[in-house]
């Protein structure tokens, strides 16, 4: 099985949002970046896949700057093979413009799968992964929190509101994984030492034009101040009637 | 203004009058008028009540294949619908259908999509949208250039507004196959559980908790507010397979904006504020007064949450008669 798994480094989830001098972006002065969480989830099943098809590659890819190639490095630490880093000094808001570098990259790739997280944990864009699928005409299957694939063909489990969808697709695929999937594994010293040396080629990201402008980035509106309504079970009654009539949604 | 909407089994889901309530609402500001879209295998249950929060026109596009989502085949056919109808925006819902959906017609199209959008508007005859980033630890204000612009709109968030329309009902046969991506089925969940995404109310429990069992006094308060509430879970409890993943509200689970969002044994880690922080109104019960989930309350109350839970469960019970 040949498989592509695009990555993306992100701002680990507890960082505090700092506003940019810009007004438009993150400040990125102390961030920590991880590997986006939901993106361990495809290079682990990645890895459970061609471990059990007993021969295979998997190749990660990442659209961002070149400090992405460090997250590269932990996926191959993890296990994948090789690496490709489309750089890019910045991710494009507009997500149609880094599925078409992705598409560009993938194409005539010859993969059996290429997986994606459902979404970044940082911009929440949750559709690059739908969108190179259109771009390269490959079935799609978002979201997938359970999976079986057998010949040429899979069964997918995703979450929808009140159930889950049993979908059926062919292979070549494109799929986006959901927690639940698997538990991905965490790099062993000696995936760390191997890494290092597996393959990373870095090129430029061929991005189009944007076609979405950031106008402008803030903090959210502060809620206004709460009040401790009062001690134990002797304070449910105030809080029923606050609720009831000073918020108004009893 | 081209709204997609959405059916199950024949009905009208709910956030289909949130997507009619937000392209009315960008029709307004750029004078113009409201498509709302059904892709369906028959007629659909409550169609016809459209007019009433906006739209001028409800069209059915019917086909076998359409009872349950086709992905490929809802794309193409709404695709080509957006490229002939010379439509300004297209307003899907964010709901995990509509999440699928919009990335494959912005593909098509090779339009901007912006998703999940908590707000939406007209600058300069351009369509602009704001979003949360970060979950929700920023806000981003985003143009769309080119048209269509295609949003998705956070459930929850764009509140119904009644604004009368003439709501003309249109039917029309389409031909294709569902594509290569097929449906099966739909396992459902248990009989009347709502998604945490898209439930008015939201009671949620942490470590708190103490272990898994007792979230039984969660799901009977829930139950107490009469089909109007979900439970929901921290990270902490869902990776400890207390509760499953789809409860999860946070930066790594579900952003959530109900009206009402209960913590129950919750601190209020930043990545779990981050995911309800956008709710009408907090309440926190929690033993520790210092937890952070109090900076972000509304009304807090202190204390042995197994003392105050079903002490809550009963005055919410009498108010339901």
């Amino acid at each position: 099985m040949k498989i592509a798994v695009c990555i993306k480094r992100v701002p680990d989830s507890e960082t505090r949002v700092k506003i940019a001098a810009d007004g438009k972006s993150l400040d990125e002065a102390g961030v920590k970046f991880i590997l986006n969480p939901y993106d361990e989830f495809a290079v682990e099943e990645a890895l459970q896949r061609k471990e059990q098809a007993g021969s295979g590659e998997v190749v990660v890819i990442a659209l961002g700057p070149a400090a992405a190639q460090e997250t590269i490095r932990t996926a191959l630490a993890m296990g994948a093979d090789r690496g490709t880093l489309l750089q890019a000094d910045r991710i494009p808001a507009d997500g149609l413009a880094a599925a078409t570098a992705l598409a560009a990259e993938l194409k005539g790739g010859g993969y059996d799968l290429i997986l994606f997280g459902k979404m970044a944990i940082d911009d929440y864009n949750h559709q690059v992964g739908p969108m190179v699928a259109e771009l390269l005409d490959l079935p799609c299957v978002t979201t997938v929190a359970h999976l079986e694939i057998e010949g040429g063909k899979g069964v997918a489990e995703r979450e929808i509101e009140g159930g889950l969808e049993v979908v059926e697709f062919p292979l070549p695929a494109v799929l986006t994984t959901d927690k639940g999937l698997n538990e991905p594994r965490y790099p062993a010293l000696k995936g760390i030492m191997a890494a290092k040396k597996k393959p990373l080629d870095v090129k430029p990201a061929a991005l189009g034009a944007g076609r979405m402008e950031v106008v402008a980035m803030k903090p959210p509106p502060d809620r206004k101040e709460g009040k401790i309504v009062g001690e134990g079970g002797a304070a449910v009654a105030e809080l029923v009637r606050l609720l009831r009539e000073e918020a108004k949604v009893l | 203004m081209l709204a997609v909407l959405e059916q199950r089994d024949g009905a009208l889901r709910k956030v289909s009058h949130e997507v009619v309530t937000g392209a009315r609402r960008l029709a307004d500001a750029l004078g113009g008028s409201v498509d709302a879209l059904l892709l369906a295998a028959g007629g659909v249950k409550g169609a016809d009540q459209l007019g009433r929060f906006g739209a001028d026109k409800v069209i059915t596009l019917t086909n076998a294949a359409f009872g349950m989502y086709a992905p490929e085949g809802y794309a193409r056919v709404i695709a080509e619908r957006a490229a002939t109808g010379g439509y300004r925006a297209v307003v899907f819902a964010a709901s995990a259908t509509g999440k699928d959906l919009a990335p494959r017609v912005a593909a098509r199209l090779g339009c901007a999509l912006a998703q999940d959008v908590t707000d939406v508007g007209v600058e300069a005859g351009a369509v602009v949208v704001t979003r949360p980033v970060y979950a929700g630890k920023a806000l981003l204000t985003l143009k769309l250039a080119g048209t269509p612009a295609l949003v998705s709109l956070r459930p929850n968030v764009f509140t119904p507004v009644e604004r009368p329309r003439a709501g003309v009902v249109e039917s029309a046969a389409v031909d294709g196959s569902a594509g290569r991506v097929v449906v099966q089925r739909i396992r459902a969940a248990d009989a009347g559980a709502l998604d945490v995404a898209e439930a008015p109310i939201v009671v949620s429990g942490g470590r708190g908790l103490k272990e898994p069992a007792n979230f039984k006094v969660l799901e009977e308060l829930a139950a107490a507010f009469a089909g109007r509430a979900a439970v929901g879970a921290s990270r902490a409890v869902v990776d400890a397979g207390w509760r499953p993943h789809a409860d999860q509200v946070g930066q790594t689970g579900k952003t959530v904006s109900p009206t009402l969002y209960v913590a129950v044994g919750i601190s209020g880690a930043i990545q779990h504020l981050a995911g309800m922080r956008t709710s009408k109104v907090i309440v926190a019960i929690n033993k520790d007064k210092d937890a952070p989930i109090f900076k972000v309350a509304d009304y807090g109350i202190v204390g042995d949450l197994f003392e105050v839970v079903p002490k809550l469960t009963e005055e919410i019970k009498k108010l339901h008669g």
